[in-house]
């Protein structure tokens, strides 16, 4: 297992070197320069500017700015933001947690509404139950997040006034109230994203616990004497899981975009909503580190994906 | 087999070449099998109808303002209602279904051909080009893409607005950005579908006859192989629709006077509690498109798959 993961790591560099690319590259070959403000600015004079362009390197050939780049942001080197004027691996850091929260307890959400459904809906296929699950799913994954969170809104904090729609990193309340407050507030920006999620997981739950409950194997634990239960949990869900984590780790990209929306809808203080605020307020250095922690974010998850497969299927670890 | 073939009555056999059916035809009797498929399939022709006739006979101006008439609920002179300038709901929405529908089907045209081109290459060369491409594949897959979509329009769309002016540089910008970073899943089915369909006996004869590989891809494979790639474009349309109504709605798509579904919704966030309607109405618009595109989807799944016994 432990060079398993090794060996994992060691492929996820290249597509860490890939992804920094192409970052690169987009940032290369975008026209307008970060320093054009100043540019405007009658109160800087060139000189300072020029200073400002070869401090920060922008007159060296591309394949030395890339290398310089890539070193500094592998450091935690991101620069320093041209508007709130602190480092933005400081700014970053202080907003990570909460996304990580709330992407993290959104997709147990979604687990624990995809496992259940799925596995049931498929042990009983076209049957009521599954006709509407799947009609339930359809409607989940058609509804856009941007729409359901404002569909919450409009439900929990508007019409009913049960939930607050603005999310608040500093809660005065102390012990459980602050507890309670806190659930209260994450409680619509994790159902949103949840739910997304959830529909989707669900039918591919369904559809491979469907390729694997015709096969032999099944058939030979049934007639073992085993307990439908103990079937469907031990020898059919486990095996099923397989294809299901590869679809959900090729979702990840996905579910990262899902995080911007809704952060950006509750007003989440997570880096999403900083990667919006800083590309209405040109903030440079700020949206190119959080776009390449998004990355890192994605392939750390690639990473534990793979960690999960060899725990389902120890045959892909001995490989 | 002689034996089993006079054995069947042998009524079946007259009637089979009496009803000989195009692949066409066949495809459309199972597709009309899938009741939610074809329930899809006739809100889409609604909803296209009407934004595309829609504007011809609810002439209102989208851009004229009324105070007097802000913010209103539905009424007969404003159908939908107003929003916070007193323009008029319904055609606005009818106007931005038209460049809603417009990027998801255009985003799906670069996504199908830069895929199958992409697959087609991958599947029919062995080897380094085969392994180079999907790594490249693989690469685009796992690249956030909200973030790098709105990274690449912030740095490139005031550059394309001074080129063509606002409204073509953002739909440029938008449909090329959203069709390329879609192309991936139909790379993917177009190379599995070329790795085992070249190597079948219809192929191999046309090899033997002399065909060239253009021929072979062309005129063999690569027909067999769009069943998938027609089903994985469908879903895309809705892919594409539902990423520009998020760009729109994050304040980065559309400038404000293009009002796409996304962009009506990102304007009226804000008045959520005085006038509701004014999100109620895009957001399901885009919802009914979304869900009827992914039921036509699921139906074309079921219709095209030979294997599928209906």
């Amino acid at each position: 297992m432990g060079r398993y993961f090794l060996r994992r790591l060691l492929i996820a560099i290249p597509s860490l070197l890939g992804i920094s690319l192409v970052l690169f590259a987009v940032l290369a070959l975008a026209p307008g320069d970060p320093f054009e403000e100043l540019a405007t600015n009658p109160n800087v004079p060139a000189e300072v500017r020029a200073n400002l362009r070869a401090q920060f390197g922008l007159d060296d050939p591309v394949a030395i700015r890339y290398v310089r780049w890539f070193t500094a942001m592998t450091k935690g080197d991101w620069g320093f933001s041209f508007v709130s004027r602190v480092d933005v691996d400081q700014l970053i850091l202080q907003r990570l947690p909460t996304t990580l929260l709330v992407i993290g307890s959104s997709q147990l959400l979604a687990l624990l509404i995809a496992l259940p459904i799925g596995v049931y809906a498929a042990t009983r296929p076209y049957s009521l139950f599954d006709q509407i699950a799947n009609t339930f799913a359809f409607i989940g994954f058609s509804l856009p997040t941007f729409f359901t969170g404002i569909l919450f809104i409009l439900i929990f904090s508007i019409t009913l006034d049960w939930l607050p729609f603005i999310y608040r990193a500093d809660i005065s309340a102390t012990g459980w109230h602050w507890y309670w407050e806190h659930f209260k507030q994450a409680l619509m920006p994790v159902a949103v994203l949840g739910l997304f999620q959830g529909a989707s997981w669900t039918r591919y739950v369904r559809s491979a616990v469907l390729d694997v409950i015709r096969l032999d194997y099944v058939t030979t634990a049934r007639s073992k004497g085993l307990g439908e239960i103990t079937v469907v949990v031990k020898h059919v869900v486990r095996n099923a899981l397989i294809p299901v984590v590869t679809l959900v780790a090729l979702q990840m990209p996905a579910i990262f975009g899902g995080a911007i929306v809704t952060e950006q809808i509750f007003r989440v203080p997570g880096i999403g909503s900083l990667l919006i605020s800083s590309i209405l307020a040109n903030d440079t250095p700020v949206i190119m580190a959080v776009t390449f922690v998004f990355s890192c974010l994605v392939i750390l998850f690639n990473l534990l994906a793979d960690v999960l497969y060899g725990w389902l299927d120890p045959r892909i670890s001995y490989r | 087999m002689a034996g089993s073939t006079l054995a069947s009555p042998t009524g079946s056999i007259g009637s089979r070449a009496a009803n000989r059916v195009s692949p066409g035809a066949e495809a459309w009797r199972r597709f009309r099998r899938h009741r939610l498929a074809l329930a899809g399939a006739l809100i889409l022709v609604v909803i296209v109808l009407a934004v595309v006739l829609g504007p011809l006979l609810w002439a209102v101006p989208i851009n004229e303002i009324d105070f007097s008439a802000k913010l209103q609920g539905m009424s007969w002179s404003h159908p939908l209602g107003t929003d916070d300038l007193g323009q008029d709901l319904l055609a606005r929405m009818l106007y931005g279904g038209r460049i809603s529908l417009a990027v998801g089907f255009a985003a799906m045209l670069i996504a199908i051909v830069v895929g199958t081109l992409v697959g087609a290459i991958a599947g029919i060369s062995r080897g380094s080009i085969d392994a180079a491409l999907m790594w490249l594949t693989d690469l685009f897959l796992s690249l956030p893409q909200l973030p790098l979509l709105l990274l690449i329009i912030y740095l490139f769309r005031d550059t394309l607005k001074a080129l063509v002016g606002p409204e073509v540089g953002v739909f440029i910008l938008v449909v090329a950005v959203i069709g390329c970073f879609r192309w991936m899943p139909v790379a993917r089915l177009v190379r599995a579908q070329f790795l085992s369909l070249r190597e079948k006996e219809f192929v191999e004869a046309a090899r033997a006859l002399g065909a060239t590989t253009t021929r072979q891809v062309v005129r063999h494979i690569l027909p067999n192989s769009l069943g998938p790639v027609i089903v994985a474009g469908t879903i895309d349309v809705a892919a594409a629709i539902i990423a520009e109504s998020t760009l729109s709605f994050l304040g980065l798509g559309f400038p404000p006077d293009v009002p796409t579904w996304g962009r009506l919704l990102y304007d009226a966030k804000d008045y959520l509690d005085i006038a509701p309607h004014w999100a109620l109405f895009p957001g399901s618009a885009i919802f009914f498109a979304v869900l009827s595109i992914n039921f036509i989807g699921d139906g074309l799944r079921d219709a095209l798959d030979p294997r599928k016994v209906m």
